[in-house]
């Protein structure tokens, strides 16, 4: 079989005609949001953010992961919201809420809210969707923050065995929350188990937003065109590239917007998203990744359009109270006191942390100052005296996952120890974030392990009820104390905020008395944004905030 | 040759079967919990992890859970990620994206590597043999994210010539111009080396002596005589690479944020999202084994005493 000699010629650049011909495809795109008739007084403008993918569908009752959230906060407004700044509950579409004894709730809603399909929001809508996410068969992952409420045993049932057990959880025995009940189209009522002061300050976090009807007759249709009642609507979404929304300009809340285009994008990787931000391809990123924070790096790319402000978070080391090896809690307080937070603040962070002073993060309210007092202030002699008085003498083991950038100061904190206790200290990763959470929830842990807490709501009582109360679902340490527990539930049912605070911080200064966790420091964030915009500054819950960010024309 | 290639298609069935369910089997059995890292840094409730058991058949034994997805699958349905988004829909966003990469990678490596090659090796020793010789050697030396970040910082933000970052999806052909060089070129000093051995060798070869003998014009000895007999071993290299260019992008894709498939598998892989990490793969290996067929054929169109009959 002879072949002609043309198709030779023609192999060689068969990959180059292909490519030409495909040129004309590419298109660029600019970010999102036409700019159209706004509002007189509101100027338009379209300004992008970074965002990671969102862990689960754009349902409140399912978000609480920072990629998601802040989507979810943007197209939906709660019966309060969170002051920018101060962190401070502020009513929203609640005209009031009312309540005598911290057990029963009355709250009245603002008439004329719309959701963005156009149907008003009601009573109900709070309701059905408080409702729908306790329901322990929707397997919502915010169900517990109904846990107080009245009837919330009877529709959320827990597997005897745990999630991993052959046993199954019992079907519930009801559909809806006796506890909630709807008075008229906008007054609902809400009763507790027992009187809980601080319920109130829940109420602007992601699984008290309303659900508009459409949510409950189509779930499939809702999750790809998601509807809030919010300042901003869902326009389109590019699975790992964006979301795309745009100002409600029928929005009713006071806290509307200044521009009108929102686009928040999906990142190949930190590092590439600040490149972005440097050359003003993106407008506005939270967290400068550890390669520009090294040595004030991103104060220079960035000069001019960088911020830094503490956020609600703390970075903690647990230990692993069901290892015999840290039952002493003269040990656990020579680890803290052998620990040169200042100085690994000063050399590994560049300053950018702040050295704990107890286990509450200072920017939320109810904080009191120095709770964990000399304890967690350097002294290498006072360490020694309690490693002494414990009589420990072997070697100490840090952990964490690797995947984290975690490493150099895990490793200044191991030398710290070695240092002033003269014992043996060594860091041990375990490879990914999965695997070690993986470990923690099966009570494998062999040593000191790294863990932390965001804030979901401004308040003291976020830092102490789920992590350090017997059998929370964040008590990583398996820490358990009578006079802890008690002094929370007294807390929890203190007639008002301010004495509620008061407790807890005598709640706190037990967890002193037995050190389960060893405070370190205190994040700050470090954020950037492009030439474009005016106005920025991060908001308490870590966001760009939307209220005050300005478009340059 | 049409008997050959329907014999060829077929095999591609048992493969196609053999390497879905070995990917999926060896996804499900890595260690760690896909929902152990999915609420932060706090253990998911029992009820949603129960949720998710239910709803992607974690419970059932593999081989049923295998025999589900590929019922889907012949629907055309790839299933739906743990995030609740579908992976067709993944896959069709990722795809043109990596596709364009590994194009343009393809066509500067072949045009550059192939020239630079010819050139080199029709000369033969000299100055412009030495100055690729090193800078193919260069080239080699150096690992991809240096070279990604060194163009990335030089070209973006230096001189501005390019954007730092690709900015939209699917990627715009001008914005993959560097990326494609980035991730090209390392196969690309191998063609250039792989052309200038194999030009060198044919050069002294009866065939071509033949043609000189012949009194045939020296165009058509090398355009045609030389080249067509030397590119065999080069399209071998090229046709594999195609597939190596596709999945192995994960580092230029993450330098210059390109939505491409690499990230995505390595991000499945993570989060233990096993029906992303079979489908990507699954496509990953047809594009192989296709593009191997592409080569295999090639060889007879290149070499006519290659026969398929």
């Amino acid at each position: 079989m002879r072949k002609p000699r043309w198709i030779a010629a023609a192999v060689m650049p068969l990959a180059l005609a292909l490519t030409i011909a495909g040129c004309g495809g590419g298109s660029e795109s600019g970010t999102g949001g036409t700019t159209g008739s706004g509002d007189a007084g509101k100027t338009d403008g379209a300004l992008s953010a970074f965002t990671t993918e969102p862990e689960n569908p754009l349902i409140p009752g399912n978000t609480n992961e920072a990629g998601g959230s802040k989507v979810v906060r943007a197209l939906f407004t709660g019966l309060t919201r969170y002051d920018p700044v101060t962190g401070e509950s502020k009513n929203a579409m609640a005209e009031k809420i009312d309540t005598t004894d911290s057990k029963v709730f009355k709250i009245k809603i603002k008439s004329g809210w719309k959701f963005h399909d156009g149907t008003e929001v009601k009573a109900k809508n709070f309701v059905d969707a408080w409702n729908f996410t306790a329901l322990s068969t929707n397997g919502q992952q915010n169900a517990s923050f109904f846990e107080q409420v009245q009837g919330y045993s009877d529709v959320h049932t827990t597997d005897p065995d745990g999630a991993k057990g052959p046993q199954k959880a019992p079907d519930p025995t009801a559909k809806e929350m006796s506890g909630l009940k709807v008075v008229d189209d906008y007054n609902f009522e809400v009763t507790l188990a027992a009187p809980f002061s601080v319920f109130p300050l829940k109420l602007g976090y992601n699984p008290f937003f309303p659900l508009p009807d459409s949510f409950f007759s189509d779930q499939k249709g809702f999750e790809s065109k998601p509807i809030g009642n919010g300042p901003f609507k869902f326009v389109s979404r590019k699975p790992n590239a964006e979301i795309v929304l745009t100002r409600n300009d029928d929005y009713k809340g006071d806290d509307g917007p200044k521009f009108k285009g929102l686009t928040y994008k999906v990142y190949e990787s930190l590092e590439s998203a600040y490149t972005a931000v440097v050359s003003g391809e993106l407008d506005f990123l939270e967290t400068v990744p550890p390669s520009g924070i090294a040595g004030g790096k991103y104060k220079q790319d960035l000069e001019g359009r960088n911020g830094s402000t503490p956020y609600m978070g703390n970075q903690t080391l647990s230990f692993p109270l069901y290892d015999p090896t840290y039952q002493n809690a003269d040990l656990r307080k020579a680890l803290s006191l052998a620990i040169n937070r200042q100085e690994i603040v000063d050399k590994i962070f560049d300053g950018t942390r702040i050295p704990a002073d107890g286990w509450v993060n200072p920017a939320v309210p109810g904080y009191a100052p120095g709770q964990c007092g000399e304890l967690c202030t350097y002294n290498p002699t006072k360490a020694k005296e309690y490693l002494t008085k414990s009589g420990f003498t072997g070697a100490v083991k840090l952990t964490t996952n690797a995947d984290g950038g975690h490493k150099d100061w895990m490793t200044a904190t191991c030398n710290s120890i070695k240092n002033a206790l003269a014992i043996e200290c060594s860091y041990e990763p375990i490879p990914t974030f999965a695997e070690t959470r993986q470990q923690i929830n099966a009570r494998a842990m062999k040593g000191l392990f790294r863990s932390g807490w965001i804030a979901d709501y401004p308040s003291i009582e976020n830092f102490l009820n789920q992590i350090y109360r017997t059998n929370a679902s964040s008590n990583d340490a398996t820490y358990s104390s009578t006079k802890l527990d008690e002094l929370l539930a007294k807390a929890d049912s203190a007639p008002s905020v301010a004495d509620a605070n008061k407790l807890y911080q005598e709640a706190e200064r037990v967890l002193a008395e037995d050190m389960p966790v060893i405070p370190l420091w205190n994040q700050t964030s470090q954020y950037g944004w492009s030439d474009k915009l005016d106005n920025v500054r991060l908001s308490s819950l870590r966001e760009l905030d939307l209220t005050s960010v300005t478009v340059k024309k | 040759m049409g008997r050959y290639v329907l014999r060829r298609l077929l095999q591609l069935i048992p493969v196609f079967i053999g390497t879905t369910f070995l990917i999926y089997w060896l996804v499900w059995s890595l260690p760690g919990d896909p929902f152990s890292g999915k609420c932060g840094d706090r253990p998911c409730p029992d009820s949603y992890i129960a949720f998710m058991t239910e709803k992607f058949n974690l419970d059932d034994p593999l081989i049923v859970q295998y025999g589900k997805y590929m019922a889907d699958l012949l629907t055309g349905d790839f299933g739906e990620t743990f995030r609740g988004t579908s992976v067709g829909e993944l896959i069709g966003e990722a795809y043109p994206n990596t596709i364009r990469l590994a194009l343009v990678a393809l066509a500067i490596e072949a045009v550059i590597g192939l020239g630079a090659g010819i050139l080199t090796g029709l000369r033969g020793r000299g100055f412009l043999d030495n100055v690729v010789l090193v800078s193919t050697l260069f080239l080699i030396s150096l690992p991809v994210f240096v070279t990604g970040f060194v163009l990335q910082i030089v070209l973006g933000f230096e001189l501005g010539w390019i954007k730092t970052t690709v900015t939209a999806s699917p990627a715009p052909w001008g914005q993959l111009i560097v990326p494609g060089f980035v991730l090209g070129s390392l196969s690309m000093a191998y063609v250039t080396r792989l052309t200038r051995t194999s030009i060198a060798e044919n050069k002294r070869a009866d065939f071509v002596r033949t043609a000189v003998a012949k009194g045939l014009p020296q165009r058509r000895v090398v355009g045609v005589h030389l080249l067509r007999n030397s590119a065999i071993p080069v399209i071998t290299f090229l046709g594999t690479d195609l597939g190596a260019l596709m999945g192995g992008a994960i580092v230029t894709e993450g330098i210059f944020n390109i939505k491409g498939i690499g990230n995505l598998v390595y991000r499945g892989i993570l989060g233990k999202d096993g029906l992303i990490v079979t489908g990507v793969v699954t496509l990953l290996v047809m594009v192989y084994l296709l593009s191997n067929l592409l080569v295999d054929l090639l060889y007879a169109v290149l070499d006519p005493r290659i026969r398929y009959d």
